[in-house]
């Protein structure tokens, strides 16, 4: 798998980061570097083995469906963000 | 641990280790934040305490620093990234409530790897912490600040986390000991998430003993961390405890991508071990070897994930820089994050995009399990496995930050204890004849922490015998 420019623009897009053109040709040599070194595991025979996602089997813990009483409030959080308005936080437009 | 009393006040201790970091900061860059006035105000309060004979906790005015990736309300928490600079947090995390409800105070926050993304503390937005033996060298990473202010004495403990190594080996290019315990083992509530199948909380000191406290302390089921398991941590290792243990030597590890001064401290650590009547077992974990390829798939996958929160609204740094919400994004993300953390986030989402799901990350996820069969099978012909931490003492500045691959080649013999969710303790084994400190990483099954601590007490023993054999109190030998 060889990454180009085009690869970049697209990780770029799902990653949501604004690149410089000089970001963006730096990162085809580090993402190459990396993927080449990532794909070593194609050695590996993997045949019949299931796969695994977290170390310890974990089942949900369920609770009741109470609004329990929390560390932060609402004022709190709000005052952690840039703009408010009439409690709300402000962002650009959507559209 | 020194805890405070009628004899020595909680404020005598706090004020030595703030005036210590004062002194070591500009020099190290050990801090982010000091946290002077807090820090004064509580070691106050735990004398007024001791002085109406109130009971105090374990940790009764002993200053620690914390590595600043675990929320709190004193003082920022940026995870040493520029996109959290002003959010002070107002939740606590569960270890350091826990940690601070028998007494311990937090007199400074520890430099890291920006997002814990790193191996020599070079990636943090504020610059590096330079290593406590040697100025023009790394303190490795990510929880660089948290070795060095417990190799410097500031502190006697220290927090960290660690998802591939990232206590371990800044503890081995320090001389200090570092926990990374059982995944699950110490609640992850409260601490910026990197990868969630593999971040651990654990601990920087001097002294097994004092690591085996803070586990008795901080370990335990929580509520708001599903993947905490049962409550286990059992100081008392007596169902562990035949003298007379087998110790497993990697021999996949024994090769050229390793120092030389680090495999002599290895072959000098099993030489002392067969001498004081151990067991060596030999084991092949072929798998092994592709553990640091598998890692950097997983892990990128998760944390491409777990920092798609940091957008701007909500906390933490937002560009000035934008007309819309997709430009406030793109333009608050690119200028908020380190290069490496763009690095893994596209690396991420390179390997979870649908055409190449199959060949890396669940080859990745698959080769996880091999990983762990490996280890398995190696603890049912040994009681622990000891490897060196990395393949090289302490690099110099600048050595090896443009070069990724590089960079990550130093975690080859650290990650895969994470994709296992076994323990792993740092122990420090002397010195290189340039002065520069090596360590070696001692394995155990899961759930073995308690009787890992152990035996790395009684090894440092077993080291410090002969010209101190009475003096019990001497770990590791090199301190």
């Amino acid at each position: 798998m060889e990454v180009n420019q085009e690869v970049i623009a697209h990780l770029a897009e799902l990653s949501n980061f604004a690149l410089t053109e000089a970001e963006s040709a730096h990162l085809v040599t580090d993402l190459n570097g990396i993927i080449n070194y990532i794909s070593q595991l194609d050695e590996l025979n993997t045949d019949h083995v299931e796969p695994t996602y977290q170390v310890f089997e974990m089942e949900n813990i369920w609770r009741d469906d109470e609004i329990l009483p929390q560390e932060a409030d609402p004022d709190q959080l709000l005052a952690l963000t840039k703009a408010v308005e009439g409690h709300q936080i402000k962002v650009p437009k959507v559209l | 641990m020194k805890t405070a009393s009628k004899e020595i006040t909680a404020m005598s201790l706090v004020k030595a280790a703030l005036e210590k970091a004062h002194q070591h900061q500009d020099e190290y860059h050990i801090f982010t934040f000091l946290n002077d006035a807090n820090a004064i105000k509580k070691a106050a309060e735990i004398d007024e305490k001791i002085k109406n004979g109130q009971p105090v906790g374990r940790l009764a005015g002993v200053p620690y620093a914390l590595k600043d990736n675990f929320l709190s309300p004193e003082g920022e928490t940026t995870a040493s990234a520029h996109i959290l600079e002003g959010f002070t947090s107002p939740i606590t995390a569960t270890a350091v409530k826990k940690l601070e409800e028998e007494g311990a105070i937090m007199i400074g926050r520890t430099n890291l790897d920006a997002f814990a993304h790193g191996s020599s503390t070079e990636n943090s937005y504020f610059g590096p912490t330079k290593n406590s033996k040697d100025l023009t060298r790394v303190a490795g990473g990510s929880s660089g600040g948290s070795a060095v202010a417990v190799a410097l004495d500031i502190v006697e403990f220290a927090t960290g986390t660690d998802t591939g190594g990232s206590i371990r080996q800044p503890a081995s290019f320090n001389g200090v000991y570092g926990l990374k315990p059982t995944y699950g083992t110490v609640s992850r509530y409260g601490v910026v998430a990197m990868a969630s199948s593999t971040d651990c909380v654990g601990f920087f000191a001097k002294d097994p003993a004092d690591l085996d406290l803070l586990m008795q302390i901080t370990s335990g089921q929580d509520a708001n961390d599903l993947t905490t398991l049962p409550d286990f941590y059992n100081s008392d290792t007596s169902g562990f405890d035949d003298p007379v243990k087998k110790i497993g030597i990697v021999k996949d590890f024994d090769n050229d991508a390793v120092a030389p001064a680090v495999r002599k401290a290895l072959q000098d650590k099993i030489a002392e071990l067969k001498a004081n009547g151990h067991e060596i077992v030999e084991l092949s974990m072929p798998a092994l070897k592709y553990a640091l390829a598998a890692y950097y798939i997983i892990v990128p996958a998760e944390v491409a994930s777990n920092l798609s929160r940091h957008d701007g609204i909500r906390y933490g740094f937002r560009s000035e820089d934008a007309g819309s919400l997709q430009d406030l994004y793109g333009h608050t993300r690119n200028e908020g994050f380190m290069p490496e953390n763009k690095r893994r986030i596209m690396i991420g989402n390179f390997v979870l995009s649908s055409g190449f799901y199959d060949a890396y990350y669940l080859k990745a996820a698959k080769a996880r399990t091999l990983i762990i069969e490996e280890y398995d099978q190696a603890f049912e012909k040994c009681d622990f496995i000891l490897t060196p931490v990395s393949p090289n003492p302490a690099f110099k500045l600048g050595e090896k930050v443009d070069d990724p691959v590089a960079m990550y080649l130093e975690d080859m013999m650290s990650v895969s204890l994470n994709l296992a969710g076994v323990p792993g303790l740092a122990i420090p084994v002397g010195q290189t004849e340039d002065g520069l400190d090596l360590g070696l990483q001692l394995v155990g099954p899961r759930r073995s922490d308690a009787a890992l601590l152990k035996f790395a007490a009684e090894m440092g023993r077993q080291s410090s015998s002969g010209s101190t054999a009475d003096d019990a109190d001497i770990m590791g030998g090199n301190d």
